[in-house]
C-alpha cells in the first residue's frame, strides 16, 4: 500500500505514526489492529451504558410495584438495553476485536485482504450505535418494542423507533463487511504451507461465523426495511388490516436471529479452543471434530429458527420438525465441550487467569445449553415460554458464554495487544467475584421462570419477592467485579510490567512475533513446514 | 518453522477482491431472496387477487425495460473485453452507453410510477384501501417496494460504474489492473438478473 516509505519491522504499532497525527493516526488507521483497538474502545463504552441499564431494570426489580421507574420507562430500558447488547456487543464483539486483531497474525498474513474495507466497516458500525443513540435522545418516545421489533406494535407504537431499526439495519451491514473481508482473508492470505486442516480453531470459527454473517444478515435487513416502511407508508405486509402477516415478521427475523446466535457463540467457542490447549500445554483433542462441529452449527443453525415461535400459531407438523432440529444442533455444541474436557485431561493446567475463564465459560455454556433443551421441547416450552426461565436461559449462553470467552480471551491475548502484563491477583479476584456476583443475578431467574414470573415486566407478584432480591443483589457483585476487572486492564495497559513475546508459552502463530507486533506484524513471512502445526505442544 | 520467504509490498489481488465482490453479490440475492419469499407466500394465499391486479401493469414499459438491462449488460461486458485489449476509448464509450441505458430505464420507470400514482395506486393511498381487495393492496404494495429497492440498485450501480468511468480515464484501470471494471460489471449483471426475476412476477405471470 504505502509503497513509498518502506514500513519499519522493528517499531510496534502502538508506536508507528503513518502519514497521520494523534487521533487521526487511529481514526485514518487501515492496520488491522488499530481498528480492532478502535472496536474495542466502542464497545465498551456502549458496552457500559448496556450494563448501566440492565443494573436499573434489577434495582426495579428488587421490590414488587414500582421502585425507580414506570412501567413505559422499563419497556424503553429493557429495549435499548437489548438492542445495544445484541447489535452492537455481542454479534460483532469477538471478529471486530480479537477476529480483526489476531486472525491476519494467527494466518501469518500482515492485514486482512480489503483494509479500508475493514476500517469502513468501523464507521459504518459508529453510524449504527449514532442512530440507536439518537432514537433515544430525540422524538417523543423511546422505543419500547423489545429488542426483536415484533409487528404489528413495530408500526403501531409512537415512539421513536425508526432511527433504532435503521441502527439495527446499518450494525448488520458492518457485520456483513466484516464477515465478507475475513472470508476472503482466510482464503487468500493463510502464510504458505497453512493448508485449511493447520489453521488454528480460532480463524475456523471465524470462518463459520463469517458465512452467517454474510447468509443470514440480509434477510434480517430487508425485514427492518420493511417494518420501516410498513410504518411510514403503510404497505402491508405485516399489517393485518391491510391483508398482511405479522407471524410472517416473526419467521423472517428468526430466519436470521437464530443463526445469529451462532455468530456470536462460535468465535466465543474459537476463543476457548485456543486458551485451553494452551493452558493444559498439550495438542487440542480431536481437532477435526471441533472443525467439523463449527461447519455442522453454522448449518444446522438455519434450520432451528421456528423453536422461537412454538407458541405463536404454527401447524404441528412444523412444531415437531423444529423441535427435532433444535436438538440435533446441541450435538455438535456437546461435542466441543467433550473435546475441550478431554484436552485437558492429562495435560500439565496451569491455573491462569485465562484458564479460570475458560473453565467456568465451559461450566455455563453447559447450563445454558441443557437449559436450551428445555426451551426446545414443546412440552415444556409452552410453559416456560416468555418467563424469566429464557432469560435466564439466554444470559448463561449470551453472557456467560460470549461475555467469558470475551474476558477470556481479552485476559489471554492482553500482553500481546499491549505488550504489557495485567496483575494477576487482582484479575483473578475480579474473575471469581463476577462469577459468583452472575450465578446469583441469573440463576434465580430460572427458579422463577419456572414458577411463572413472565419477562418484560417491571412487577411481580408477591410470591416472586425472595428470589428477585437475591437476583439484584448479584448484579451488585457482578458489577463491582466488572470494576476490578476493567481497572486492572485500564491500568496495566499504560503501567504494567513488560511482556515478552510469548507469556503463556503458546504455539500459534501470534506468539511468534513481539508484542506488541510490528506494523506489518511479521519481518517475513512465515513458512509452515510438514510438521509444523498450530498445537505442536511437546 | 523451517524457512522463510520474501513477500512484495504490493497487496493487489484480483482473484481475492473478484471473491469478496460474489460474497457480495450473495448477500444482495438473499436481500431480495427475503422478498421473493414473502411475494411467494402471499401470491400463495391470494391467487386471484394477484392475478387482477397484475393486469393494471403497463406489460409494454416492463417489456422495453427488459431489453435495455439485457443490451445493458452486454455492453458492459463488452467494455471489460475492451479495456483487456488497452483500448481506453472504447471502454469508455461502452460505459458511457451503459449508463445511459440504465438511466433510460429509469425514466420510463418513472412514468410507469407517475402514472400509478395519477389512478391513486400508492402505498397508503385512501383510494385503495376503499376500492380494492386486501390481496391487490399487498399486490401492489410489494410491486413498489420491489421494484423501488431494484431502482435503487440500478442507481448505485450507474454510480459504481461512473466512479470506475473516472479512474479509467485517469488511467489507473488499465489491461493489467481491471479488477474493479469487471466487479462493476459483475454488479450490474446481478442488477440485471434480480430484474429477470421481477419481470414476469409482476408482469407476465397469471
Ligand atoms: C443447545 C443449544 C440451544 C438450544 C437447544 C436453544 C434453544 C432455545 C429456545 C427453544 C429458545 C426459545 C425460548 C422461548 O422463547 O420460549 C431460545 C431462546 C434464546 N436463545 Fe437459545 N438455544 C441454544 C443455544 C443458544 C445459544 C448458543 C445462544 C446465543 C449465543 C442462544 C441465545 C438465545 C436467545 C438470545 C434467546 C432469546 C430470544 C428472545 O426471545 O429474546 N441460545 N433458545
Ligand atoms: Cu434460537
Amino acid at each position: 500500500m504505502q509503497a513509498a516509505t518502506p514500513i519499519p519491522t522493528d517499531v510496534s504499532y502502538l508506536e508507528y505514526k503513518g502519514k497521520y497525527k494523534g487521533i487521526f493516526s487511529w481514526i485514518f488507521s487501515t492496520d488491522h489492529k488499530r481498528i480492532a483497538l478502535l472496536y474495542l474502545y466502542s464497545m465498551m463504552v456502549m458496552f457500559l451504558v448496556g450494563v448501566l441499564l440492565g443494573l436499573a431494570m434489577k434495582l426495579e426489580l428488587i421490590a414488587p410495584g414500582k421502585t425507580i421507574m414506570e412501567a413505559k420507562d422499563y419497556n424503553a430500558v429493557f429495549t435499548v438495553h437489548g438492542v445495544i447488547m445484541i447489535f452492537m456487543i455481542v454479534v460483532p464483539g469477538l471478529p471486530a476485536v480479537f477476529g480483526n486483531f489476531l486472525l491476519p497474525i494467527m494466518i501469518g498474513a500482515k492485514d486482512v485482504a480489503f483494509p479500508k474495507l475493514n476500517l469502513l466497516s468501523w464507521y459504518i458500525y459508529v453510524l449504527g450505535a449514532l442512530l440507536v443513540i439518537a432514537s433515544v435522545l430525540f422524538g417523543n418516545g423511546t422505543p419500547d418494542t423489545g429488542w426483536t421489533f415484533y409487528a404489528p406494535y413495530s408500526f403501531k407504537t409512537g415512539t421513536n423507533l425508526l432511527p433504532a431499526i435503521f441502527g439495527a439495519f446499518v450494525l448488520g451491514f458492518s457485520s456483513i463487511l466484516t464477515g465478507l473481508n475475513f472470508i476472503v482473508t482466510i482464503h487468500r492470505m493463510r502464510a504458505p504451507g497453512m493448508t485449511w486442516t493447520k489453521m488454528p480453531l480460532f480463524p475456523w470459527t471465524l470462518y463459520g461465523t463469517g458465512w452467517i454473517q454474510l447468509l443470514a444478515t440480509p434477510v434480517v435487513g430487508i425485514t427492518l426495511v420493511l417494518v420501516s416502511l410498513e410504518r411510514i407508508f403503510g404497505i402491508g405486509v405485516f399489517d393485518p388490516a391491510l391483508g398482511g402477516d405479522p407471524i410472517l415478521y416473526q419467521h423472517l427475523f428468526w430466519i436470521y436471529s437464530h443463526p445469529a446466535v451462532y455468530i456470536m457463540i462460535l468465535p466465543a467457542m474459537g476463543a476457548i479452543s485456543e486458551i485451553i490447549p494452551t493452558f493444559a500445554q498439550k495438542h487440542v483433542f480431536g481437532y477435526r471434530a471441533i472443525v467439523a462441529s463449527t461447519l455442522a452449527i453454522a448449518f444446522v443453525g438455519y434450520f432451528v429458527w421456528g423453536h422461537h415461535m412454538f407458541t405463536a400459531g404454527m401447524s404441528g407438523t412444523a412444531q415437531y420438525t423444529f423441535s427435532l432440529l433444535t436438538f440435533l444442533v446441541a450435538i455438535p455444541s456437546a461435542i466441543k465441550v467433550f473435546n475441550w474436557i478431554s484436552t485437558m485431561h492429562q495435560g500439565s493446567i496451569r491455573l491462569e487467569t485465562p484458564f479460570y475463564w475458560a473453565a467456568s465459560f465451559i461450566f455455563v455454556f453447559m447450563i445454558g445449553g441443557l437449559s436450551g433443551l428445555v426451551l426446545g421441547s414443546l412440552a415444556t416450552d409452552v410453559y416456560v415460554h416468555d418467563t424469566a426461565f429464557v432469560v435466564a436461559h439466554f444470559h448463561f449462553i449470551v453472557f456467560g458464554g460470549v461475555g467469558f470467552a470475551f474476558f477470556g480471551a481479552i485476559h489471554y491475548w492482553f500482553p500481546k495487544m499491549f505488550g504489557r502484563m495485567y496483575d494477576k491477583g487482582l484479575a483473578n479476584t475480579g474473575w471469581i467475584v463476577f462469577f459468583i456476583g452472575f450465578l446469583a443475578l441469573y440463576a434465580p431467574m430460572f427458579y422463577l421462570g419456572m414458577k411463572g414470573m413472565p419477562r418484560r415486566y417491571y412487577d411481580y407478584l408477591p410470591e416472586f419477592h425472595a428470589a428477585n432480591i437475591l437476583s439484584t443483589l448479584g448484579s451488585w457483585v457482578m458489577a463491582f467485579g466488572l470494576v476490578i476487572i476493567l481497572i486492572n486492564l485500564f491500568r496495566s495497559a499504560k503501567h504494567g510490567p513488560k511482556a515478552d513475546k510469548n507469556p503463556w508459552n503458546g504455539k500459534t502463530l501470534e506468539w511468534t512475533v513481539p508484542s506488541p507486533p510490528p506494523v506489518e506484524n511479521f519481518a517475513e513471512t512465515p513458512v509452515y513446514g510438514e510438521k509444523d502445526g498450530p498445537y505442536e505442544y511437546q | 518453522m523451517e524457512h522463510t520467504v520474501h513477500q512484495t509490498h504490493d497487496h493487489y489481488d484480483p482473484e481475492a477482491s473478484k471473491i469478496g465482490m460474489w460474497l457480495f453479490i450473495f448477500t444482495e440475492l438473499l436481500l431480495f431472496g427475503g422478498l421473493f419469499v414473502i411475494y411467494s407466500v402471499y401470491r400463495f394465499l391470494n391467487p386471484e387477487a394477484f392475478h387482477l391486479a397484475a393486469e393494471e401493469l403497463n406489460r409494454a414499459i416492463g417489456t422495453i425495460n427488459t431489453i435495455i438491462l439485457l443490451v445493458s449488460s452486454a455492453t458492459i461486458a463488452m467494455a471489460t473485453s475492451a479495456i483487456q485489449k488497452n483500448n481506453k476509448r472504447q471502454t469508455l464509450l461502452l460505459m458511457l452507453v451503459t449508463v445511459l441505458l440504465a438511466l433510460t430505464f429509469l425514466v420510463n420507470k418513472y412514468f410507469e410510477w407517475g402514472a400509478k400514482f395519477g389512478h391513486g395506486i400508492f402505498p397508503g393511498s385512501e383510494h385503495m384501501i376503499q376500492t380494492m381487495s386486501k390481496g391487490e393492496i399487498l399486490f401492489f404494495g410489494l410491486y413498489f417496494i420491489m421494484t423501488g429497492l431494484h431502482a435503487l440498485h440500478i442507481i448505485i450501480g450507474m454510480a459504481f460504474i461512473i466512479f470506475v468511468m473516472v479512474l479509467t480515464a485517469r488511467g489507473k484501470i488499465h489491461s493489467e489492473r481491471f479488477a474493479l471494471l469487471e466487479n462493476s460489471g459483475l454488479y450490474w449483471h446481478l442488477v440485471d438478473v434480480i430484474w429477470i426475476f421481477l419481470f414476469p412476477l409482476f408482469y407476465l405471470i397469471h
